[in-house]
């Protein structure tokens, strides 16, 4: 119940920004449109590419568009409130409460993710409807696969955040070290390219790192390119990934308290 | 007369270049506090911007060209867009942040002190991470260089292309940020304008509707940052069958956008009103 009330005040939070979610989605869409035209003319020259046809392409591109606040792509999202907290020594505070700091943040990164989804995610998704024709999940069983693989993408994102974040208790600051996370999160997730078409061993590698839970598991899921056991095996995938880098957080975290002295404030 | 005045407007110019270095020089070493965040914010911004790079060498794995454009000739077109933006980035990349700012407080404090508000804005928070943008772009700009067949009037064309350019992300970029002065909360619409403008200047622009095209050249120049000048350079008629003299126009372009930039910021600072906080 403690944590369903976390989420919510993270909901709420982040709501307040009205305008900036409304920018946010009028650039999210600017971006779409760019993106599409971007493939529509790959796709034009070579109408198989990866797997996909031009449809599939510019689907891929408004969920990659639709997806990107909603899974904090870039990093941030609640995480960055503790690496601050880090940094200032406010954590040992967080440390005394009776409550697991992971499950508190993460409470409240879903939260904030269920926000960016309805809004971020719901507003240039109907663009790409409206404008694009973009394809919807085919069947419901794929819907219900695809909010599934949501969930997972946001909780293996917020387990590389956390890790990120928690690198401010030797480092004292978070920002190097996110941005180098950004860079590998928006190549290796398929943000930038869908992994599909990444060529041999590239696309191997990229294909079991943990960012291909990000967009490229959800979106082929979504387009219908995963059904029976390899639905499953899709979804399998991310549940590996999650459950590996939540047990690192809490590992990290026992770590950090055990060796670090905590900043005064 | 008249010398004495241009003389002290040079002498006026050259003193506020000096007080930017001097701010500069001073966030350089606050940032050196954090030496490894500041090392690894230099590889990752080289990593974005390289991996950018890669991802359109991958696209070109499945393709011999992207409506007409060759690998090199994408290069050409994604390199000096790169580069003009990583020049008006370095210089200006703060003045993004004028909304946190006047939320602040800071730009009242930056106002009672004797130095041009744009210079403060500008010089705030320098940051040499845009180093990596800047080496990485100048790698892919004369990789595909080699690949033009030069002449002396194309040498002039893309000196002037890489100065224009980095003219026109600099008005976008302080025309935009100005709209914090008056809302502070719709920052990322300005993304949309400048990151947009970038991220089309990847591409050749006839991938476009022609609609599209007006727009990128009249209201959002950004098609003057590479595509006219490099249509030259790469000696091609344009595929869009736009007047050929556009692809000597980029300066005129660029001191457009930064005229215009210069007269939203003022009627901005003249428009603002303190948050009180």
């Amino acid at each position: 119940m403690l944590h369903v009330a976390i989420a919510t005040r993270a909901f709420r939070r982040y709501s307040t920004y009205r305008a900036a979610t409304l920018a946010g989605i009028f650039t999210n869409s600017v971006f779409g449109i760019i993106y599409s035209y971007a493939y529509l003319a790959l796709w034009d020259a070579n109408p198989t590419a990866g797997g996909y046809d031009a449809q599939d392409a510019v689907t891929y591109v408004w969920l990659g568009q639709a997806l990107l606040m909603t899974i904090a792509l870039w990093g941030g999202g609640t995480t960055d409130d503790l690496a601050e907290r880090i940094r200032t020594g406010d954590v040992a505070i967080d440390l005394y409460r009776p409550v697991g700091l992971v499950g508190w943040y993460l409470a409240s990164d879903l939260g904030r993710a269920a926000y960016h989804l309805l809004t971020r995610g719901f507003g240039p998704t109907l663009i790409g409807v409206l404008v694009f024709h973009i394809a919807l999940p085919s069947s419901v069983v794929n819907a219900f696969a695809f909010a599934v693989s949501l969930v997972l993408a946001v909780v293996v994102s917020f387990a590389i955040r956390f890790l990120v974040a928690s690198t401010a208790f030797w480092l004292l600051d978070q920002s190097g070290v996110k941005v180098m996370s950004g860079a590998f999160a928006i190549f290796f997730s398929g943000m930038m390219l869908p992994l599909v078409l990444f060529p041999g061993w590239l696309g191997t590698v990229a294909n079991v790192l943990p960012w291909a839970s990000y967009v490229q598991v959800p979106a082929d899921i979504w387009l219908g390119k995963h059904t029976g056991s390899g639905l499953l095996t899709a979804l399998g995938f991310q549940v590996f990934w999650a459950v590996v880098l939540l047990a690192t957080c809490q590992g990290v975290l026992r770590l950090a308290t055990r060796k670090v002295v905590v900043q005064g404030g | 007369m008249a010398d004495t005045a241009t003389g002290g407007a040079v002498v006026g110019g050259l003193q506020h270049l000096r007080t930017y270095g001097q701010i500069a020089w001073l966030w350089i070493r606050a940032a050196w506090q954090y030496p490894t965040s500041f090392v690894l914010l230099a590889i990752g911004n080289g990593l974005i911007t390289g991996l950018d790079f890669v991802g359109l060498w991958i696209m070109f794995a499945h393709l011999d060209d992207l409506k007409g454009f060759t690998l090199h000739e994408v290069a050409l077109l994604y390199g000096s867009a790169s580069l003009a933006l990583a020049i008006a980035d370095t210089a200006i990349g703060s003045v993004e942040r004028i909304g946190t700012y006047i939320r602040t407080g800071r730009l009242d404090q930056m106002m009672t002190k004797p130095v041009p508000l744009l210079v403060q804005v500008c010089a705030d928070q320098f940051t040499l991470r845009r180093l990596g943008r800047l080496t990485q772009a100048s790698i892919v700009f004369g990789w595909a260089c080699t690949y033009v067949d030069w002449t002396p009037l194309r040498v002039v064309v893309a000196v002037s292309m890489l100065i224009s350019g980095g003219l026109v992300f600099f008005g976008l970029f302080v025309g935009f940020s100005c709209i914090q002065f008056w809302t502070t909360d719709a920052t990322e619409f300005a993304n949309a304008f400048t990151y947009g403008g970038a991220t089309v200047t990847q591409y050749p622009l006839n991938i476009f509707p022609r609609e599209v095209l007006v727009g990128l050249t009249f209201v959002i120049p950004v098609a003057f940052v590479n595509w006219y000048p490099c249509l030259y350079l790469l000696g091609r008629s344009d595929p869009s069958g736009m007047p050929y003299a556009l692809q000597f126009a980029s300066p005129v372009a660029g001191v457009l956008t930064m005229a215009a930039a210069l007269l939203v910021w003022r009627s901005g600072v003249r428009h603002y009103t303190s948050t009180g906080s």
